[in-house]
C-alpha cells in the first residue's frame, strides 16, 4: 500500500505519544478524559487522552497510543495535534472527513479516520462524565 | 545490499510468493523465443521436431525431479490450473452418480488449503458432490488419522497440500497416500511450495496427482505441471480445456515451449543443488527465528515447530499490527497476515484455521528465504524487525495494558 507523505511523516514522527499515567491513575484524575476505541480482533485500537484546564475550559494537552496500521497511527497522532488548545465543543466538532482530507487517506483507510473521531468524542465524553458536565447534544437541545 | 536512499525493498523475503528466474533458466529459454520457435505439434518439419525435442527434454527433467515417468507429466499454465484439472477432472471421472443427481461422491480437503484448491472443491459442492474440509490442530498438520476418520464409502478424492504456503507446515503425505491407496481413493497433493525444497518420489510417496509451479522454483511464471500416475493405480481425468488434444488430451492448447524449457531447466538445477540449498536455507531460517525470539517477548512462531519447510517462517508479534510493522521495515519485502494488506479486511484464514486469534493473526509476518539470501541480509532483517517491534510497542496501548497486568481478552471491545 502506498502512503501519502503526511501519513508517513506522522508514522515516522508520531506527535504526543504517551499517556498521563497508568490506567488506574488516569481513571482517578478528574482532569483527564480517556477514549479507548476499536478492538484488537479488528486490527485497530486507539487510546486518546486529553487533559483539560478547568479554569479556561481548554484542552491543554493530549496524548495517544495506537495499535493499528500506518493510517490509524497517523490519524490518532493528528487528532492530538488538533485537540490541543481547543474547547470541548470545538473538539466535539472535529469530523473524520477533515482527517481524511488532511492525510489524503484512500477509501480503504477511511475507517481509521472514523475511529479517530470516535476516540476524540469518547475522550471528551469521559471528561464530561467525570466532571458532571452535560453533553453537547443535551445543551444544544435546551438552547433551542 | 541495502539501499537507504530509496523506499524500494532491497531484501527479498517473499520467495513463497514468487522467485526470480535463475539466470541459467533464462539462458536455456532464450533460443526458444527466436531460433527454435517451432510448434511441437508440427509433425512434418524440422522446426516442429526441434521444439518437440526441447519439450521431451523438459518432460524428462521434471519427471526426474519427481521420480515419475515422462509420460506422467502434463504441462499446464501453473499450479492453479494443475489443481483445477486434478480436482475437477478426477471428480468428473470418478463420480458415483450422473451430473445433477444428489451425492455424486465425497471429497476430502482441508480448511487451510490454498484458494486454488478450496474454490474448485466448493465449485464441486455446488455441482452435487459432498466435501469435508478437515480442521488441523493448532500445529497446522493434517495426519493420516484425521483423513481416515473423514473417509466414507463414497469418498472418491482426497486433496491435501504437501506444505502450506503461509506457514510452511508439512502434512503426512506418504501416509495419507498409502491410506488412499488402501481404500481405492484418488489422492491429489498441491506440492507447489514443497517441490524444489524437499525430495519427492511420487511412487514411494503414494501420490496419484501432484501439482507444481514454475515460478516458485526459480523458473518462469505462466508454466506448471501436473503429475498423473499411470500405473498401480492408473489414474484418469476428464479434461477441462478441450481443443487440439495436446498433452494426451488432458490439456489442449499449443505448448508454452519457452516456459516449459525453463521449468525443465529449473527442475534439473535442483537435482544437484537441492540438498545443499535446503541445509543452507534451514540454517538461515533458524538464525532468523533465534535472533527474533531471543530479543523480543510475546512472539510466537506459527505452526508445527519442526514439521515445516526449511526456508519459511510465520511469526506473530503480540501487540503490534502487521501492516504498520511492514511499514517500519519497508526495505524488506515480506507478507503479512494482517487484514489491512488485503482488500477483504479479514485476517489470514490460514492462521485463523489454526485457532490463532484475530489479534495475533493481524500481527503476523511471513518471511520466506531463497537461493540468493545471504547471512548478512538475515542479520539486517532480524535487527530491523526487532527495532520496529520495539518502536511500535512503545506506541501500542495493548502493550501498556499487558505490562500493567490487564487481560485484554477480558475487555469489552466495541467491535466496528
Amino acid at each position: 500500500m502506498a502512503y501519502g507523505s503526511k501519513v508517513i511523516d506522522h508514522y515516522e514522527h508520531p506527535r504526543n505519544v504517551g499517556n498521563f499515567g497508568t490506567t488506574q491513575e488516569v481513571k482517578k484524575n478528574p482532569q483527564i478524559g480517556v477514549g479507548l476505541v476499536g478492538a484488537p480482533e479488528c486490527g485497530d485500537v486507539m487510546q486518546l487522552q486529553i487533559r483539560v484546564d478547568a479554569e479556561t475550559g481548554l484542552i491543554d494537552d493530549a496524548r495517544f497510543k495506537c495499535f493499528g496500521c500506518g493510517s490509524a497511527i497517523a490519524s490518532s497522532s493528528l487528532a492530538t495535534e488538533w485537540l490541543k488548545g481547543k474547547t470541548l465543543d470545538e473538539g466535539m466538532a472535529i469530523k473524520n472527513t477533515q482527517i481524511v482530507e488532511e492525510l489524503s487517506l484512500p477509501p480503504v483507510k477511511i475507517h481509521c479516520s472514523v475511529l479517530a473521531e470516535d476516540a476524540i468524542k469518547s475522550a471528551i465524553e469521559d471528561y464530561k462524565n467525570k466532571n458532571g458536565i452535560q453533553t453537547t447534544e443535551t445543551k444544544a437541545a435546551s438552547a433551542h | 545490499m541495502i539501499d537507504q536512499s530509496t523506499t524500494r525493498p532491497t531484501i527479498y523475503f517473499d520467495h513463497a510468493a514468487t522467485t526470480p528466474c535463475d539466470p541459467r533458466v533464462v539462458e536455456a529459454m532464450l533460443p526458444h523465443f527466436t531460433d527454435v520457435f517451432g510448434n511441437p505439434g508440427s509433425r512434418n518439419h524440422s522446426f516442429g521436431w526441434a521444439a518437440e525435442r526441447a519439450i521431451d527434454t523438459a518432460r524428462r527433467q521434471v519427471a526426474d525431479l519427481l521420480g515419475a515417468d515422462r509420460k506422467e507429466i502434463i504441462f499446464t499454465s501453473g499450479a492453479t490450473e494443475s489443481n483445477n484439472l486434478a480436482i475437477k477432472g478426477a471428480a468428473a471421472m470418478y463420480q458415483k452418480a450422473p451430473a445433477g443427481s444428489t451425492s455424486r461422491g465425497h471429497i476430502i480437503s482441508c480448511i487451510i488449503e490454498h484458494k486454488a484448491v478450496l474454490d474448485p472443491c466448493q465449485r464441486l459442492e455446488k455441482e452435487g458432490f459432498d466435501a469435508t474440509f478437515l480442521h488441523p490442530g493448532a500445529d497446522g498438520v493434517i495426519t493420516a488419522d484425521m483423513v481416515e476418520s473423514a473417509m466414507r464409502d463414497d469418498t472418491i478424492l482426497v486433496t491435501l497440500m504437501w506444505a502450506n504456503n503461509e506457514i510452511g507446515v508439512i502434512n503426512e503425505i506418504p501416509d495419507i497416500g498409502a491410506l488412499c491407496h488402501d481404500r481405492g481413493v484418488v489422492f491429489h497433493t498441491d506440492a507447489t511450495q514443497w517441490v524444489g525444497k524437499m525430495p519427492v518420489n511420487v511412487k514411494a510417496d503414494n501420490i496419484d496427482l501432484l501439482s507444481m509451479s514454475g515460478h516458485k522454483i526459480y523458473g518462469p511464471k505462466g508454466v506448471g505441471a501436473l503429475y498423473v500416475r499411470r500405473r498401480r493405480p492408473r489414474v484418469r481425468l476428464v479434461a477441462i480445456q478441450e481443443g487440439g488434444g495436446q498433452e494426451r488430451g488432458y490439456r489442449s492448447g499449443t505448448l508454452n515451449v519457452t516456459g516449459i524449457v525453463g521449468l525443465g531447466k529449473a527442475c534439473e538445477l535442483f537435482m544437484n543443488e537441492m540438498d545443499d540449498e535446503r541445509e543452507r536455507l534451514y540454517g538461515l531460517r533458524k538464525k532468523l527465528e533465534a535472533t527474533i525470539t531471543s530479543r523480543l517477548d510475546n512472539v510466537q512462531i506459527n505452526g508445527h515447530p519442526d514439521k515445516r519447510l526449511p526456508h519459511l517462517t510465520n511469526i506473530s508479534f503480540g501487540f503490534v499490527e502487521g501492516e504498520s510493522l511492514m511499514m517500519a521495515t519497508k526495505e524488506i519485502a515480506m507478507s503479512s497476515g494482517s487484514a489491512c494488506t488485503s482488500a477483504s479486511l479479514e485476517p489470514s484464514y490460514v492462521l485463523k484455521g489454526l485457532g490463532i486469534g484475530d489479534d495475533l493473526a493481524h500481527s503476523s509476518l511471513r518471511m520466506s528465504l531463497g537461493r540468493w539470501t545471504t547471512p548478512e541480509e538475515v542479520d539486517y532483517a532480524a535487527d530491523a524487525i526487532v527495532e520496529a517491534v520495539v518502536k511500535l510497542r512503545a506506541l501500542s496501548p495493548l502493550y501498556d495494558m499487558y505490562k500493567e497486568g490487564i487481560d485484554i481478552t477480558k475487555i469489552e471491545w466495541a467491535a466496528h
